[in-house]
């Protein structure tokens, strides 16, 4: 066998070593463009699972690169004159020139032929000479643009600024700065190793107010030596093959083709706030030395083992880096959280770590984390704080006891709008669980704005008095002081439907229907009846009806209404384009479309106590082009508050049945997230959480103050 | 968890002999349900013309298209024969459908394979209104028609689940990636603000005894899989050849929360039915359920 690989970076060299050192008799060959002095790069960072699958590999390069490491354990992060120390990540960093020649002299030791000065401008003519082709020449790829069509790549570039520099300024651990300038918000992330990293990053905008497009190399060192002149402490700044990049991110739908395999980030890039493209390029090559240890000679059925072993934790590092990398271009938003909570904002960014996994690593910062949260919002502070979701929260003169909320799915078994007894006692089983906040599901405010014929209603004086009686029982049976909300909703044009059970949004047969009222007459689905265009009564007498529900919710003793805005049903569908075509005030530009959903808002804030707290569910996206935009659930978002709207719970989709949604179970906690810090506003957060910790870490983080809570066990009595 | 058995419908040497036999025993138990595939342009059995004779020749066990491509048939006549199908067997009968990825499949069948996904939306928003109604009988004997559930990866694939189905089927591998799309099922789901929690199923592959029967499993898998081109290695990779594989295979989909998992044969041989019921002995037979 002879394999020739492609590119004498970490992962080409030690693919090579490996290959070399488990297949004597095999003829490895490494070409590599540049001379071997090459020192272009700073240092790189392991963490510890890298290191113990480096040492299987190959003890002895492990034990010289071990020997040239640094390690370090702890995160610092300085912020706005803050400072914080996180301990327990366990990283360690070595240069790249330093871990190039010890993996270069190890290679030459097993008989590895290494060409430096080799430039291969056609892979094809190799390819056609040696059993295995190995793509190991990094983010510009040779290989990978030669098969293009085989590999499939999808590159796509993120929106900030960075650029790579060192300096001998020793940093002892990972250094995260962020400062505030004239010209915007900078991010610092620096490392050690026998020079120091320091990557400087900034949004285009900042990147631009600074100058950088045009100030030259000499200018911007000095920019940047001035400005953390705290940081460097004298020492200057360096730079090789100075450049200013966005980061590029490239996938492939395939990393072999032939006998050609991608290795490390010809085959895919991680943003570098995660992890290195080095670390990553070298467990390639380990899995890929394995894919060949199982399979032999047999080239095919060893790529794909490699590619098979390999995928699914590229993919989900992938996945994290993005997320990462999201973090750090949109820091801006983030800067209305307090510096301890940014500091665990940024630790979790990921969704890598979370707040039980920052425990193990470091016990007393979360427990300064904890006391510093039970302490920021008035509560006294105790020798022992407890977890950020028993964190109380103040709304109005309400006080949710804890962060988790409950609720129930549509329930289809109420009669003329009266709930069942059945659904009564599921609500008050919820509410002996104890949440923070129990909602009930959508209640009519009409019969007309029901979903389906068993849709619960506040719409008649029996219907208080059964709510009255459940709200009764919850207090007295619920463990904590659970905050128990009516949401209220008409479904426009999304009612007289069939339950639930078997499906959304399919018509009842004519003969059981009732007449659906809506901004205008466009029908939901293609077999959905066409509904009334409300004219001007039909919106009084909604709006009164909203007023008549909010009014005898706080005669029922609930202490919250949460006014349904999102999800397709009447008050969504006034803001939607898809729903509202009218030429009235009340469609065409956006601020005529809000204006209904805003006077029922207003009319209801009107009646409801000042003391009680009221939310409204709004749509985030209708998931349609010609939809409602993000952008202007925004503005809307910013008028509510405004108005006097204490909680925003945050939806998406089901506007329309043409909808090209995005299912995962981080999509609506990433829209929570988004409107919290940038309208600043309480949100509940609407994403599937299961876990205590996931309501710690998005609590905690500032990405939620209310999350709504599915614990994967029943509820006892069902 | 329950476990249910594929029939061996898809391979060489299923006759009529072999799927009645198969699924006679596996009424006895311990195996809760009875998977078949789908494929047009293949040398196998019609999935639903299998399950109609094993209906007659079972009583307890449950009957699984597991998956069948839906746009490949006609909206009523698929929604009549699944009817019949759930008459015959006295309410036995789930529906698994998704897409099929096979064009061939598609252009034999006379469907634009770019439109399989709108025709599998107005699809499935069709079939329960032909359950429920008069004008295409017979009345199912389950409630609101056969269960459905429906199988893919991509945001649609969700977005139908929440909206019309009543559970998830998952296309295959570890039970890690399993665990990933049950709960992107479970978070559409309740997204969708539909009651309960969606049913999830999942589904892998056996070739039980020597090397050569793992071996013989590994080429129908490669033959079976031949048009995704390099990824059926590693269907075929992922094939459980050793009663170790198996359990371990099975107890992890257990912990990940998977309802119903249903292994299907490789090999057509009688024997392989013995060797998966004698690896799995009755813990998965459905008998505790409560």
């Amino acid at each position: 066998m002879r394999v020739d690989v492609l590119g004498g970076g970490p992962g080409g060299l030690y693919a090579s070593l490996l290959l070399k050192k488990s297949f004597p008799e095999w003829e490895v060959v490494v070409h590599e463009r540049d001379p071997a002095d090459n020192t272009y790069g700073w240092g790189v960072v392991f963490s510890d699972a890298t290191l113990s699958s480096l040492r299987e590999a190959d003890r002895l390069s492990h034990e010289r690169i071990t020997d040239a490491f640094v390690r370090w354990d702890p995160i610092d992060i300085h912020y706005d004159g803050e400072y914080f120390r996180c301990g327990g990540h366990s990283f360690a960093g070595i240069m790249r020139a330093d871990l190039l020649s010890i993996l270069q002299e190890r290679a030459a030791e097993l008989g590895v032929e290494l060409r430096h000065g080799d430039a291969i401008d056609d892979p094809e003519r190799l390819r056609e000479d040696t059993d295995v082709l190995i793509g190991a020449d990094g983010l510009n790829s040779t290989v990978r643009e030669r098969y293009e069509e085989a590999f499939r790549p999808n590159e796509s570039a993120g929106n900030a600024k960075f650029a790579w520099f060192g300096t001998d300024k020793p940093f002892d651990v990972f250094t995260f700065v962020f400062r505030e300038n004239e010209h915007g918000l900078w991010r610092i992330h620096a490392y050690p190793g026998r020079k120091s990293t320091f990557i400087v990053e900034c949004t285009e905008d900042t990147w631009r107010a600074a100058g950088m497009d045009e100030v030259s190399e000499g200018e911007a060192l000095e920019y940047f030596e001035d400005l953390f002149s705290d940081h460097l402490d004298g020492y200057e700044l360096q730079s090789k093959l100075y450049a200013w990049r966005n980061f590029p991110t490239v996938k492939n739908a395939t990393w072999s083709h032939e006998n050609v395999v991608l290795i490390g980030d010809a085959a895919h890039t991680a943003h570098f706030s995660i992890g290195s493209g080095t670390k990553m390029a070298m467990e390639d090559a380990v899995a890929l030395q394995e894919a060949f240890e199982e399979h032999g000679s047999d080239t095919r059925a060893a790529f794909n083992w490699y590619e098979k072993e390999r995928r699914p934790r590229v993919t989900g590092l992938q996945e994290a880096a993005e997320r990462s990398e999201n973090y750090f271009e949109n820091v801006e938003r983030y800067q209305n959280l307090e510096p301890r909570r940014f500091a665990f904002n940024l630790l979790t960014r990921s969704g890598r770590i979370t707040y039980d996994n920052l425990r193990v690593r470091d016990p007393s910062f979360v427990d300064q984390f904890d006391q510093w949260f039970a302490a920021a919002e008035g509560n006294c502070s105790t020798a022992v704080a407890t977890p950020p979701l028993f964190k109380r929260f103040p709304l109005r003169e309400v006080t949710v006891p804890n962060r988790t909320v409950m609720t129930l799915p549509p329930t289809e078994v109420a009669t003329d709008g009266r709930p069942a007894d059945s659904y009564l006692d599921r609500l008050v089983g919820q509410g002996e669980r104890g949440p923070g906040l129990l909602l009930t599901d959508p209640l009519a405010v009409t019969p007309d704005g029901r979903i389906t014929a068993g849709t619960p209603g506040l719409y008649a004086d029996e219907h208080n008095d059964a709510f009255n009686s459940a709200i009764g029982r919850i207090r007295e049976s619920s463990p904590t002081e659970t905050v128990v909300g009516a949401s209220l909703f008409h479904a426009g044009r999304r009612g007289a439907t069939k339950s639930r059970e078997h499906g959304l949004d399919r018509p009842l047969p004519e003969d059981e229907r009732w007449d659906l009222f809506a901004p205008s007459a466009k029908p939901f689905g293609p077999a959905s009846p066409t509904p009334t265009a409300m004219d001007a009564d039909d919106l009084d007498r909604v709006r009164t009806a909203f007023v008549g529900a909010a009014e005898r919710a706080d005669a029922a003793g609930f202490d919250h209404v949460q006014l349904n805005a999102g999800h397709g049903y009447l008050l969504s569908s006034f803001l939607s384009p898809l729903a509202n075509d009218r030429d009235d005030e009340y469609g065409g530009s956006l601020e005529n479309r809000m204006r209904y959903p805003l006077e029922v808002f207003d009319a209801i804030r009107d009646v409801w106590p000042d003391k009680k707290p009221i939310g409204v569910t709004l749509q985030a996206t209708d998931w349609n082009l010609n939809g409602f935009k993000t952008r202007e659930s925004y503005e809307v978002a910013r008028v509510l508050k405004e108005r006097g709207c204490d909680l925003l719970a945050i939806v998406a989709g089901q506007a329309s049945v043409r909808e090209r949604p995005a299912f995962d179970t981080e999509t609506l906690g990433r829209f929570s997230e988004r409107f919290r810090n940038e309208v600043e506003i309480p949100t509940l957060s609407t994403n599937y959480r299961t876990t205590y910790d996931e309501v710690n870490t998005m609590v905690g983080s500032g990405r939620a103050d209310l999350v709504l809570f599915t614990p994967e066990n029943p509820a006892p009595g069902r | 968890m329950q476990v249910g058995i594929g029939l061996p419908n898809t391979l060489d040497g299923a006759d009529r002999e072999l799927i009645l036999s198969w699924a006679r025993w596996a009424d006895e138990g311990p195996f809760t349900s009875l998977g078949v595939f789908d494929r047009l342009c293949y040398h196998g059995l019609d999935p639903v013309a299998t399950l109609a004779a094993c209906a007659s020749v079972t009583e307890e066990i449950e009957l699984a298209t597991t998956i069948i491509a839906g746009p490949l048939r006609n909206n009523a006549a698929l929604a009549k024969k699944a009817a019949t199908l759930d008459v015959l067997s006295n309410g036995r009968l789930t529906l698994g459908m998704a897409l099929g990825a096979r064009k061939d499949d598609y252009d034999a069948a006379g469907v634009e394979f770019g439109k399989r996904g709108r025709l599998f939306d107005q699809q499935l928003a069709e079939l329960r209104d032909y359950w429920e109604g008069d004008d295409v009988g017979p009345d199912p004997v389950q409630e609101g028609g056969p269960t459905i559930l429906v199988g893919g990866d991509s945001d649609n694939t969700y977005r139908r689940v929440g909206r019309f189905a009543d559970g998830y089927i998952h296309g295959g591998g570890p039970p890690r990636a399993f665990a990933r799309q049950a709960e992107r099922a479970n978070a559409a789901w309740t997204e969708c603000e539909r009651p309960e929690t969606p049913a999830v199923w999942g589904h892998g592959y056996y070739a039980l005894g020597d090397e050569d029967v793992a071996e013989k499993g590994r080429e129908y898998l490669l033959d079976y899989y031949e048009f995704t081109g390099p990824f059926a290695e590693r269907i075929a990779d992922g094939l459980l050849t050793t009663p170790q594989e198996v359990t371990q295979f099975v107890r992890g989909y257990e912990d990940e929360g998977c309802d119903e998992l249903v292994l299907f044969p490789t090999v057509a041989d009688s024997e392989q039915f013995d060797l998966l019921a004698d690896t799995l002995g009755d813990k998965w037979d459905g008998s505790d359920r409560a």
